[in-house]
């Protein structure tokens, strides 16, 4: 019983990123009828702004301390971050401490400007073309876009911690009632989960809710009647673009305590992102954020050590037989509707 | 072209000159042997030769290859006469003196394995058949280094192994081109379990996770040996996709198998990732069987350590070679190595320096660029002062055997290299293991390739 509502909760924090990204990639999908194979790397450079805001954070300054000697014998250089020296230890220390949530308000401005340029950029000179020049244009964009953090950061995977207050493990097992130890689940990734829930709930909010969202989903259903009546709808679909790369971006950022980023993690979550649209339904955002949940979860099972032992290999390859079955059994996905992609 | 150049007179001035050219190596052959510097793959000219260094540059395994290429850089500087000459002063052997290898200045090519057997077949080939490298270093995945010494046996170049730990490389899939200075896991499981008795006890636990591929295959194996022989059980050893990034899932079931010890048969960026997440987990704040939960790495590193910032503290495991130690050589590596790049080199930064060292002493040694005369020099030479002790390279396997570290994440660093402590220093008698133990058959030398 432990086992499997650890799995259930393992699958949580992956199905919550995997929901993000898709929820983000239906949205554009949906709006702008772009496959964008560039979403991976948005999730990748959100990861990068918590990064760069934890280097900026804590650029500092040097001493040298003669009362110290260095590993070589030489008298010690500190380094100082300037945080620390203009608000004191205490204060500079926890807001350096704070860098990853504090990335949040970072991200929001910045992946909204980065959506804008790529839609306004290139992507909007691919409306017209066949899916599969959008999909080599945005491949190729995400491979530049790689490169370039990769130029920058480098190849390795860069440690970015969470706030000390949230390190450690919630033993959630005792609340409900098992032994000790029985479930432990840190802090971060509970705190992830319940961020993802909060995006994914503001994200239908604002489509259900205010009139620019109506727009947006008439757009969606009838793009050329919306346009008949007036409505400049391309304009409102930039934003949605903008929204989508947020929607990522923020999934990155909060993601970094969990994995260290590297240049490559958008390639890695995209692909399944990708299998998660699919199998929840191209064009539907809430089959998109219910199969994201779904294959986290199953991949954790699939995880197991139980299972791998009876189907070896399993772990690797679930998502994969999921979305076989599933389009097998409903070729348009979970909540596909119908008419989508198949003109 | 007009017709009239093919007379029977010019094809017959021809075929005699061609004949002439063909024959010119015979005619000196004899002079040439006795230097020789031809007969063999790639043989250098006179005044440069070509080393390939083949490292990780991506992938899990990067931050070590990129200490390798510093390393390696470092080397090649101190054999061509720049720099203070770093463990060249302290070598047993003092042939080399500063004036590149046989009197050729030393340049070398790069490529990235990518931490892939296929990505670094293909440098490798690429360095050996475009640029002309004669000798082959580098490494940081075993199962890199396995595919990149097949290769380099069957093109005639040398294989100096760079950080390559599996018991593979050096057992069943050795070859007769192909030397390790690293030491390797069966090392790691002699030199480690004393000192995880002694710290915990003998009536332990253990849950592995394993990296899935040879070098973890190999450290689960002779962890198991050595553990399970001094009383421990082991509870599950669940094997984990290189590069797998989130280890969650295979970390979450460990709390409640019955284990009360992880072993983490995991290296480089995994290592770091696994570790973390151990540690946000909270399974070294547990309590299981009535004992504090416990974590062990066997393999360990210092930049691995600091990947994993303080989730290491107080956690054992075994390394090759650490910055810390005092012996002259050690000491003469850091000071060129920490006044060149600012900071002190990794165990993988050792070997490769000291393979590269090794290499051209060799080849001093024989008087030749030849495989076959570079391995003969190598094969059962002792040798000192290069940071580990008194060294043999056994000429059965062409395995070095010296001592081993066993080190503990320091609980209070005094400085940002500071982060393993060395617990104790295995005696090479202690770790050598004979020729035929079980875990190393299957495969044997062969001959050496000196290739075209």
């Amino acid at each position: 019983m432990e086992a499997i509502i650890l799995q259930v909760l393992n699958g949580l924090d992956k199905g919550s990123a995997y929901a993000l990204i898709a929820l983000g990639l239906t949205l554009i999908f949906g709006t702008l009828g772009v496959v964008n194979f560039a979403h991976g790397a948005l999730f990748m450079l959100g990861a990068f702004c918590a990064v760069t805001l934890s280097r900026i954070l804590t650029l500092s300054f040097e001493t040298i301390d003669p009362t110290r000697t260095d590993f070589l014998g030489n008298p010690m250089t500190v380094h100082t971050p300037y945080v620390e020296a203009w608000f004191g230890e205490a204060v500079g220390g926890t807001i350096i401490d704070w860098a990853v949530p504090l990335a949040v308000i970072i991200a929001i401005p910045v992946m909204a400007l980065i959506g804008v340029v790529m839609e306004r950029g290139l992507i909007k000179h691919f409306y017209k073309r066949p899916h599969a020049d959008q999909i080599l244009v945005t491949f190729g964009l995400a491979i530049v876009i790689q490169e370039i953090v990769k130029a920058f950061y480098g190849a390795n995977p860069i440690p970015t911690p969470a706030p000390e207050a949230f390190i450690g493990s919630f033993d959630i097992g005792q609340i409900l009632g098992f032994d000790p130890y029985a479930i432990m689940y840190p802090y971060w990734r509970l705190v992830y989960f319940f961020f993802s829930a909060v995006i994914i709930a503001a994200v239908f909010a604002f489509l259900q809710f205010t009139t620019f969202g109506m727009v947006v989903r008439a757009g969606m259903a009838d793009r050329e009647t919306v346009g008949l009546l007036g409505i400049d709808i391309d304009r409102r679909f930039v934003i949605m673009f903008a929204i989508a790369a947020v929607v990522a971006g923020l999934a990155g950022v909060m993601y970094t305590p969990i994995l260290s980023p590297n240049y490559h993690m958008g390639m890695d979550f995209l692909v399944l992102s990708f299998v998660v649209v699919v199998v929840g339904g191209m064009g539907s955002l809430g089959g998109a954020v219910a199969a994201g949940f779904l294959l986290g979860i199953l991949q954790s099972f699939a995880s197991m050590s139980q299972i791998i032992e009876a189907l070896p290999g399993i772990n690797q390859v679930v998502i994969y037989l999921v979305a076989v079955v599933v389009l097998l059994t409903r070729p348009r996905g979970l909540m596909g509707r119908k008419g989508v992609m198949e003109d | 072209m007009s017709k009239g150049k093919f007379t029977r007179r010019g094809m017959l001035k021809a075929g005699a000159a061609s004949g002439a050219t063909l024959a010119m190596p015979t005619i000196f052959s004899g002079a040439v042997w006795a230097d020789g510097h031809t007969g063999f793959t790639n043989a250098p000219g006179p005044d440069s030769v070509t080393l390939g260094f083949n490292v990780p540059q991506t992938g899990a395994y990067a931050d070590e290859g990129a200490d390798e290429l510093r390393a390696f850089t470092l080397a090649v500087e101190h054999l061509n006469g720049e720099g203070d000459g770093g463990m060249m002063n302290t070598f047993s052997s003092q042939v080399l003196d500063g004036t590149g290898i046989l009197g050729r200045r030393v340049e070398y090519v790069t490529g990235d394995t990518q931490t892939s057997s296929d990505a670094a077949r293909s440098s490798a080939r690429s360095m050996i058949e475009r640029d002309g490298a004669v000798m082959i270093s580098g490494g940081s995945s075993s199962g890199v280094a396995i595919a990149v010494q097949g290769l380099c046996q069957d093109a005639g170049v040398i294989f100096m192994a760079g950080l390559t730990h599996s018991n593979d490389t050096t057992g069943k899939d050795r070859r007769a081109n192909g030397f390790r200075h690293f030491f390797n896991t069966e090392m790691s499981g002699r030199a480690l379990a004393p000192i995880l008795e002694g710290a915990y006890g003998n009536d332990r636990v253990a849950y592995h996770l394993t990296a899935d591929y040879t070098w973890g295959w190999s450290q689960e194996r002779s962890m198991r040996t050595y553990t399970e022989a001094m009383g421990w059980e082991t509870a599950n050893a669940v094997m984990t996709p290189v590069g797998a990034g989130d280890f969650s899932s295979y970390l979450t079931p460990v709390a409640n198998s019955g284990a009360d010890v992880l072993i983490l048969n995991h290296y480089g960026g995994d290592m770091v990732n696994s570790l973390t997440q151990a540690v946000q987990f909270g399974l070294r704040d547990i309590v299981a069987n009535n004992k504090d939960f416990a974590v062990v790495v066997p393999l360990f590193s210092r930049l691995m350590a600091r990947g994993a910032g303080s989730a290491i503290e107080g956690i054992y495991g075994s390394t090759n070679w650490h910055w810390t130690l005092t012996d002259a050589g050690s000491q003469a590596f850091v000071r060129s190595f920490g006044e060149r790049y600012g900071f002190p080199p990794s165990q993988a930064a050792h070997t490769c320096y000291v393979q590269t060292l090794l290499y051209a002493d060799a080849v001093t040694r024989a008087g030749s660029f030849n495989p076959c005369a570079v391995a003969e020099a190598l094969e059962g030479y002792e040798f000192d002062g290069l940071g580990n002790g008194p060294t043999l390279y056994r000429a059965e396997d062409h395995q070095c055997f010296k001592d081993v570290l066993v080190v503990r994440g320091k609980e209070n660093p005094e400085n940002e290299f500071d982060l393993l402590e060395i617990v104790e220093v295995t005696p090479r008698e202690t770790v050598t293991y004979p020729i035929d133990h079980p875990d190393f058959q299957g495969g044997a030398l062969g001959t050496c390739n000196p290739g075209a």
